[in-house]
């Protein structure tokens, strides 16, 4: 009996990252948000540690946006995998006065997840969290190490990274940093959605064709159905068969037309695309710098 | 798939990140809505061309002064296989990005400005992709459109380059010439019709047909543990795994193995991948393995094949390749990272600092500055079990990290 292990170089890479995390840091957390990335990170996390449980809990920021069928997802995977997870509401901040909801046409509470990250990261002590970002999202992410330090505010000092030389990762931090973890930094979007399928990983069910309730706005289409989404009375509602590509606040996620019902047609769909993933992102198009300068401020 | 990890190298203003936003552009691999963010910005700054460089120029203050800070990561595919490509800065005080940029390379593109020929940032991003080992190396003689595209131009900086490359130690290395315009778009995907005179293979042909491997060559054996897994659950009452991932060669169930520093004798009983069980496992796998013996082993020890030992040291003597702004001075104390082993190490020597031009000289002060490189010697705290990095990229490269600041100091060779 031959029975020879197949290396998958960036799962492989993947793995060899979360098992730096737990073994560099006291307090790691891994930042979930429902979407597709994320899900695939606690699979990897899963294959990292098995026959022993994810050593570390997950943390949802939620900004109460969120589409309701990514909720029901999350909760129904904490409990089949048996994991602790923590949830911190962006609600609490607006409610105490901490933060200010943004008003008018393009209102996104995207910029208020990070007031509320910090917070957490401050109230538990967390020395490493762990996030779903890839390179191949966005120029700034693509600048980014896999072990990112940040200061005490959470900023990103981006002209001044530490060097990354081979895969040794240098999770040494001085008191009041904590680090930014990407193990799947080097993946594509077509990366993860390969694996997804190979995996059979389930997703939460936005992710596939789906009829809608939409309307249209600078080109892109918008959930209809919830009265998050700023709506204005000349913009007509319309019934559309649409997916989603990201699962971000619900009121800045666009979606776009699809008859992708199943796995291998959303994989198929991404190899033909001519428009990014972050494409259907208006927090993205605020400026060419949008990226980096919600970067500097803490965010994800 | 198949991913070729490149590194691109060249001064500033040699047209790096053209070239790529060139690649991408001509692989068809940059979707509408960038194409026409460069198109508004190419616009914006009043240019009549695109300006490919805002494709990889992430940051503000990148775009600011048209220059590459740091290292980006782009990725892109064609009908073979994946690429990534780091896109390293060329100005001299950011030769610690492009370090990094290259360490993790199969292939170096080192561009050269038509006009200016081979000039010291040539010949140092030569000499570093030499240091590094990387494997295939392609000179892309670039802004061939200045010259005219003159063949004898071109002929003229092959000589150069010859006399370049003829100073190299490392002759295992494959190196190729090819003169394109990336503003053009000669030779780098679509073959020139302004360079008949060329015969050769385009920038993609050419990358098309080198054969992805893992950054870490083959070699002896080396298996470093991260993290010792203990479920302490019903069904796993006394399981212990040993996580990490495999280096230079393969392991498989039978394989007598040494662990290291204790220098115990035990045997591989199974190796695990997530739920199912292997017999043998190939270099660049993250697995977890058990033992036959019940023996001692933390993060850090290292199991090698019994018939394969490293060397075991508690001094060293390395090439250093400078990271910091503070100098790395004789001694001083740094805690050194060797994979996923932390030792600390004195400074006893720094003794001669490596010229661009493939020649050295002797370090008066004793001290080594920011991008300098150096050869010096090390003593450790505790023995460490190494390997020349000539015989084992992995196991003979190491990274100095400052005690105060804990910031990444230097990256090591181990001589």
């Amino acid at each position: 009996m031959e029975k020879v292990l197949q290396t998958n170089i960036l799962e492989s890479e993947a793995i060899y990252i979360f098992r730096e995390v737990v073994a560099q840091f006291e307090k790691p957390v891994l930042l979930f948000s429902g979407g597709k990335d994320s899900i695939t990170l606690v699979r990897l996390a899963q294959k990292a540690f098995y026959p022993a449980k994810i050593p570390f809990p997950l943390m949802h920021i939620d900004t109460g946006h969120n589409f309701p069928e990514t909720i029901e997802f999350r909760d129904r995977l904490v409990k089949k995998l048996g994991l602790e997870l923590i949830v911190r509401n962006v609600q609490d901040n607006i409610d105490a006065g901490k933060v200010t909801e943004e008003t008018g046409k393009y209102a996104s509470r995207n910029m208020l997840q990070t007031e509320t990250l910090l917070d957490a990261i401050e109230e538990f002590g967390f020395d490493a969290c762990i996030g779903g970002a890839r390179r191949d999202e966005e120029k700034a992410r693509a600048k980014e190490r896999i072990f990112s330090v940040r200061d005490d505010f959470g900023q990103w000092d981006e002209k001044n990274q530490r060097p990354e030389v081979f895969d040794m990762l240098n999770g040494k931090i001085n008191l009041g940093q904590n680090v930014r973890v990407f193990p799947i930094s080097n993946w594509t979007e077509l990366d993860v959605w390969s694996y997804i399928e190979k995996e059979q990983i389930e997703i939460p069910s936005i992710y596939f064709a789906h009829t809608r309730a939409t309307f249209l706005r600078d080109g892109l289409i918008w959930s209809a159905d919830d009265e998050v989404v700023y709506r204005e009375e000349d913009e007509e509602i319309e019934e559309r068969v649409i997916r989603f590509r990201t699962v971000g606040d619900m009121s800045c996620t666009a979606a776009v037309l699809s008859d992708a019902y199943d796995i291998a047609s959303v994989v198929q769909e991404i190899r033909q695309s001519t428009i990014s993933e972050r494409g259907a992102r208006i927090d993205d198009k605020r400026s060419e710098a949008a990226m980096e300068k919600r970067k500097q401020q803490g965010y994800f | 798939m198949d991913v070729l990890k490149i590194a691109t190298a060249g001064s500033v203003d040699d047209g790096k990140s053209t070239l790529i936003g060139r690649i991408l552009y001509d692989t068809h691999s940059l979707t509408d809505d960038k194409l026409e963010a460069i198109e508004r910005n190419s616009k914006r700054k009043g240019f009549d061309y695109l300006d490919f460089s805002l494709a990889t120029d992430g940051l503000v203050a990148e775009r600011e002064q048209g220059i590459t800070i740091d290292v980006a990561h782009i990725y892109f595919s064609t009908q073979n296989r994946s690429y990534i490509i780091a896109d390293t800065p060329g100005h001299v005080e950011y030769t610690r990005n492009m370090v990094t940029g290259a360490s993790t390379s199969q292939v170096a593109i080192i561009l050269i400005d038509a006009r200016k020929g081979v000039i010291e940032q040539t010949a140092r991003h030569f000499y570093i992709n030499n240091l590094l080992r990387v494997k295939d190396i392609v000179f892309a003689v670039n802004k061939m459109d200045l010259v005219d595209y003159s063949e004898e131009k071109y002929l003229a900086l092959f000589d150069e380059i010859q006399a370049l490359v003829s100073k190299t130690t490392y002759k295992e290395q494959n190196i190729t010439c090819i003169p394109v315009s990336a503003l053009q778009g000669d030779n780098v995907v679509q073959k020139s019709q302004n360079m008949k005179w060329y015969t050769g293979k385009t920038l993609i042909q050419h990358l098309e047909q080198i054969q992805p491997q893992d950054v870490y060559e083959e070699a002896q054996t080396r298996f470093p543990i991260q993290t010792v897994i203990r479920p302490k659950t019903e069904d796993y009452h006394d399981f212990r795994g040993y996580a990490g991932k495999l280096y230079g060669g393969d392991l498989s169930v039978g394989d007598e193995v040494t662990i290291l520093p204790s220098g115990t004798q035990s045997t591989i009983k199974e190796i695990f991948f997530y739920d199912q069980q292997f017999e043998k496992a190939g270099r660049g796998s993250s697995l977890t393995l058990t033992l036959t013996d019940d023996v001692n082993v933390s993060r850090g020890d290292m199991i090698v094949k019994t018939n394969e030992q490293p060397s075991v040291e508690k001094e060293l003597s390395a090439t250093i390749c400078w990271m910091d702004k503070k100098p790395l001075r004789a001694n001083t104390k740094y805690s050194l990272q060797h994979g996923v082993h932390n030792v600390l190490a004195k400074i006893v020597d720094v003794e001669t600092i490596e010229e661009a031009n493939f020649s050295e000289k002797t370090a008066t002060d004793s001290q080594l500055q920011l991008n300098e490189i150096g050869a010096i010697q090390l003593k450790l705290s505790k023995p460490l079990f190494f390997d020349s990095y000539e015989k084992n990229k992995y196991n003979g490269g190491f990274i100095l990290i400052d005690l105060q600041t804990n910031k990444t100091a230097g990256v090591g060779f181990i001589k």
